[in-house]
């Protein structure tokens, strides 16, 4: 195949890629966008199998056949609940793939540069490498506190910010010193302390940040990929990697959004201590049994269902679709409210849903539904506490304030479905137990819908 | 422990402070309950329900001071029953400590705790005691029954083959349990229901009820709330304003029912004389506020008086104890939580915590000493108001708007032209071939952003699965190298890169596919 004849598939293939992920707009258009990059993604492979200056097709094939069994046998085994972490796992490939290409680009550099183009290509691998050696072991880290593998408690060693300060520093000495010829071992020096970085600035990082975390190194990963494209000037790399890097960066910015939280806070770990003393807290946690549930259910005409990890741990939204099918069966308005950083992961919880087979038009955004609490008869909270705090809003000193909240305090009754007594991952209060119309509904997610089952048919 | 309740011996008194179903909750607890024979059954409750729920019947009154610990009751003791009380027992029942000293004295006398289920203080902790708001309650709804069975007509409007009949309306004064429960009540029996409070925060809870808030237009408008959440004492001009809203209505209205109280003062008089004179005959008034001398003038306590121009005035005193049933029902559970606040441990034994808000409020005598007037509780009963920020006018508000486009515009530019100086930089000293991929690079990012921009929320976890899969791209990258032949860690490391980048390519498709197949629409 001809040069010609490749670039035009790049072409096509960045095209594909484009709509693939403009699909994504829609459920319906979604399930199209993603045979666009299918077919991007195999014309890409297939140009540059057969274009020139490939040889070793048989060693290319195996290991591409070995890939895709390996990369289908996992993909079909994974537990929706477990999405994050396999996002995670698959993200680290991305970045040790990047650090490979980088490290050959060295050993076998191409010939018949200028001086300029050298060291730009020499700036480039460098990037590529380091970009690429944080994807990896932060991706790892990630996996490891996702999975539960690893504590999920932020690490707060003494000094970090210095740490990774010094590792910058050195980085960058270590490229002045590799641009004049210092050798390969500064790149892999390089790469070492840029596995440290990334290992340190996960770690640092707590549990509920996740979602953050996660799409921050999707970001990555996409640069490491535009960074491999201009080592290797291939315009494909570089055009596939701005999108997946944006998209990213996109999600990132969403999520620290509905957190309220500043980019550089998160990315540098460490949860904001209270700026004064909390609001006092007035009135009892009142517990109610699955009977009282199920009578209040009975009677309302509107109800509002928020998950949050809880429900993902629990394994409970299997149950939760069953009682909303049976709620729906009685013609009672049953609807989600989904906050943008409930779960793990974004979209986590639509994922769970979908999976349980709850249809996706019941399944609201926070700002879709915000409005219509006032007007609710019943709201179940499964499992979220920190995105129903109304401290968010009422307490000015609460670590949270200004965190867009669901306000589901507003409804008649709020029925709060939790393990026990515990404050959620922020260790705040949470003064919408303690409210009036609030009923604490203890026991394990799924055990506790469960019993509501035996109670609504 | 043993918890008795014995049979009222106050004339008319029909309710009971122990129900089988309330004994069954207390017995939970660790206690051992104990009822005079027949104390139930004008509430409808036999010796034998008692007796299945476990517990203990004894003949006389008198068997029962001697075997108890605790004597649970609803009128406070008469005299023959104080003389049965010895040191160490606890009383609890309403006891109105500030119109009975005497009775005070002679409970510290004899050495006797005493808890007034009237003075459980009005905090949202203590509402599953608040004895008085559950019995202003069934009042409130009795109210409404007494006034329907002395009035001639429907509540409710209709258009019948036999003619129209117009709704009845009716008219609640003072909007606190009490009213409420009889707006609740009217309203839900077709009658168009108005009301009237002090206290003009209240309105938003008549409305919620289904009534209608009359509003006084009064300049100064005087807070009528005071401390915990009851109503204080107005001022002469506020009363002659509210008197005569009161004459307007009166003419219109067919049924008035009062339940405005004043704490430890007598009923204000509302319903003047004048105002009876000028309602419609067959119309009803019932006054809950009877006891404390009533709110209308021409009131008789206990007892039910036609006028002269055929308005029926209900003066009882007794309403939830005619409903003897409900009322000790709830009575008997108000009972059994203050037990439950008792008993920190649930093991029947009691611990008189007198550092508690709640019990502290509601003690009366404790360790041979009187213990009334309780300290203010630490909690508010119910939240200062916010001071309201100031509401924008509509210029404010375009005037912020222009200006927030401007700061954005100007933001916008500067950015631009950084962006453009940094490009020109780069441009300076970069080889054109580097430029090329930068203009790809460029732009791929603004592509990026805006498509992903349009990515609905709910698909972000296969937006991050796909982007995943397609960020493998840098398989390309392995694919080229694998074949420059430039040794054999060349060959391995591109062989690893092609491997496990294909693992991603195919398993982030699979995943996103098995996840959008999963999305459904109903």
């Amino acid at each position: 195949m001809s040069i010609g004849l490749v670039t035009a598939g790049y072409i096509a293939a960045s095209v594909l890629f484009i709509l693939a992920l403009g699909g994504l707009s829609d459920q319906e258009s979604a399930k199209r966008a993603v045979w666009y990059g299918i077919v991007g993604m195999a014309i890409a492979v297939i140009v540059t199998v057969f274009g020139p200056g490939v040889h070793s097709i048989w060693l290319l094939s195996i290991m591409i056949a070995i890939g895709a069994v390996i990369g289908t046998y996992v993909a079909q085994r994974v537990e929706m609940v477990g999405m994050p972490e396999l996002v995670a796992a698959l993200h680290s490939f991305v970045g040790l793939a990047a650090v490979f290409i980088g490290i050959n680009s060295v050993l076998h550099s191409p010939e018949g540069l200028t001086h300029a183009e050298e060291i730009i290509h020499e700036v480039e691998v460098f990037l590529g490498v380091f970009i690429g050696a944080i994807t990896f072991t932060g991706s790892i880290i990630a996996y490891g506190k996702l999975s539960g593998k690893i504590d999920g408690k932020a690490l707060i060693l003494p000094g970090r910010h210095l740490m990774n300060i010094a590792g910058l520093v050195l980085s960058t000495l270590l490229l002045v010193m590799f641009l004049n010829g210092a050798g390969i071992w500064t790149l892999l020096l390089m790469m070492l302390i840029a596995f440290a970085i990334g290992a340190h600035l996960v770690m640092a990082i707590g549990g509920a940040d996740m979602p953050v975390v996660v799409s921050m190194l999707n970001s990555y990963s996409g640069w490491a990929a535009a960074a491999t494209g201009f080592m290797l000037g291939n315009d494909l790399l570089i055009v596939v990697g701005a999108l997946v890097g944006s998209s990213g960066a996109i999600l990132s910015y969403i999520m620290c959004v509905a957190m309220n939280r500043k980019f550089l806070a998160v990315i540098l770990g460490g949860f904001g201590g209270p700026s004064g003393p909390a609001m006092e807290i007035d009135g009892e946690q009142i517990a109610i049994d699955a009977e009282g549930v199920a009578a209040a259910l009975e009677e309302a005409d509107s109800v509002i269902i928020v998950p949050g990890y809880g429900m993902a741990v629990a394994q409970a939204q299997h149950p939760i679709s069953e009682l909303v099918k049976r709620l729906r069966a009685k013609g009672k308005n049953v609807r989600f409210g989904i906050h943008p950083v409930a779960g793990r992961l974004p979209g986590h919880m639509n994922v769970l849903l979908a999976e349980a087979k709850v249809p996706y038009d019941i399944v609201m955004e926070m700002d879709e539904i915000n409005d219509d609490f006032p007007e609710t008869d019943v709201v179940i909270v499964v499992g979220s506490n920190d995105i129903v705090n109304p401290a968010a809003q009422e307490d000015p000193n609460s670590p949270i304030a200004g965190m867009p909240v669901l306000e589901v305090w507003k409804a008649k009754h709020v029925f709060v479905s939790k393990r026990g007594q515990g404050t959620g991952y922020s260790g705040i209060e949470n003064p919408l137990f303690f409210k009036e119309n609030t009923r604490m509904f203890y026991g394990d997610a799924k055990t506790s819908v469960d019993n509501l089952l035996k109670l609504i048919d | 422990m043993k918890i008795g309740a014995p049979k009222e011996i106050f004339e008319g008194e029909n309710r009971v402070a122990l129900t089988p179903q309330s004994a069954l909750q207390l017995q939970k607890l660790g206690y051992e309950c104990v009822i005079e024979t027949g104390a139930g059954a004008a509430s409808r409750f036999s010796d034998q329900d008692y007796k299945d729920a476990g517990v203990e019947v004894v003949k006389t009154g008198a068997a029962l001071w001697k075997a108890c610990d605790f004597i649970i009751k609803v009128r406070a003791p008469e005299e023959v029953e104080v003389k049965r009380f010895r040191e160490g027992q606890t009383l609890i029942s309403f006891i109105w400590p500030a119109q009975s000293e005497e009775l005070l004295e002679k409970l510290r006398a004899k050495g006797v705790s005493a808890i007034a289920m009237d003075m459980v203080p009005r905090i949202s902790r203590a509402q599953k005691m608040d004895a008085l708001s559950s019995m202003a309650n069934i009042g409130g709804y009795r109210a409404v029954i007494e006034a329907s069975n002395n009035f001639g007509r429907f509540f409710t409007g209709q258009i019948t083959a036999a003619g129209k009949v117009p709704p009845a309306t009716v008219l609640v004064i003072g909007a606190g349990v009490a009213g409420l429960a009889a707006i609740g009540a009217a309203q839900s029996m077709g009658a168009i229901v108005r009301a009237f409070d002090v206290r003009p925060e209240v309105a938003e809870q008549i409305e919620s009820m289904g009534g209608e808030f009359l509003f006084l237009d009064f300049d100064d408008n005087q807070d009528g709330a005071a401390t915990g959440g009851y109503a204080a004492v107005s001022s002469p001009e506020f009363r002659e304003k509210q008197l005569e809203l009161f004459r307007q209505q009166a003419s219109e209205v067919d049924i008035v029912i009062t339940t405005a109280l004043i704490p430890g003062r007598d009923a204000p008089k509302l319903w003047l004389e004048d105002m009876v004179d000028s309602m419609k005959a067959g119309s009803v008034i019932v006054d809950l506020a009877a006891e404390k001398g009533g709110n209308c003038d021409l009131t008789v306590p206990n007892e039910k008086i036609e006028t002269k121009n055929g308005v029926t005035i209900i003066g009882y005193t007794d309403l939830p104890s005619r409903m003897a049933t409900q009322s000790s029902t709830l009575y008997a559970t108000n009972i059994r939580h203050m037990m439950d606040d008792l008993t920190p441990e649930n093991d029947g034994v009691p611990v008189h915590n007198m550092e508690d808000d709640v019990i502290r409020g509601a003690t009366v005598t404790h360790d041979g000493e009187i213990t009334f007037p309780p300290p203010p509780p630490k909690v508010q009963a119910i939240a200062a108001a916010k001071p309201k920020e100031p509401e924008k006018t509509p210029e404010e508000i375009k005037a912020e708007e222009v200006a927030a486009t401007k700061a954005a515009g100007r933001k916008q530019t500067g950015m631009l032209v950084i962006g453009g100086l940094l490009m020109l930089l780069i441009g300076q000293y970069a080889p054109a071939s580097f430029m090329q991929h930068f203009i790809v690079f460029v732009l791929s990012v603004f592509i990026g952003f805006q498509v992903i921009w349009n990515v609905s929320h709910a698909l972000h976890t296969p937006l991050m699965a796909i982007t995943n899969a397609i960020s493998s791209v840098v398989i390309l990258g392995a694919l080229l190298q694998i074949s420059v032949g430039g040794g054999f860690l060349v060959t391995l490391l591109a062989a690893i890169s092609v491997l496990i980048a294909s693992i991603n390519i195919v398993g982030g498709f699979v995943v996103t596919r098995r996840m959008l197949a999963m999305f459904q629409k109903s």
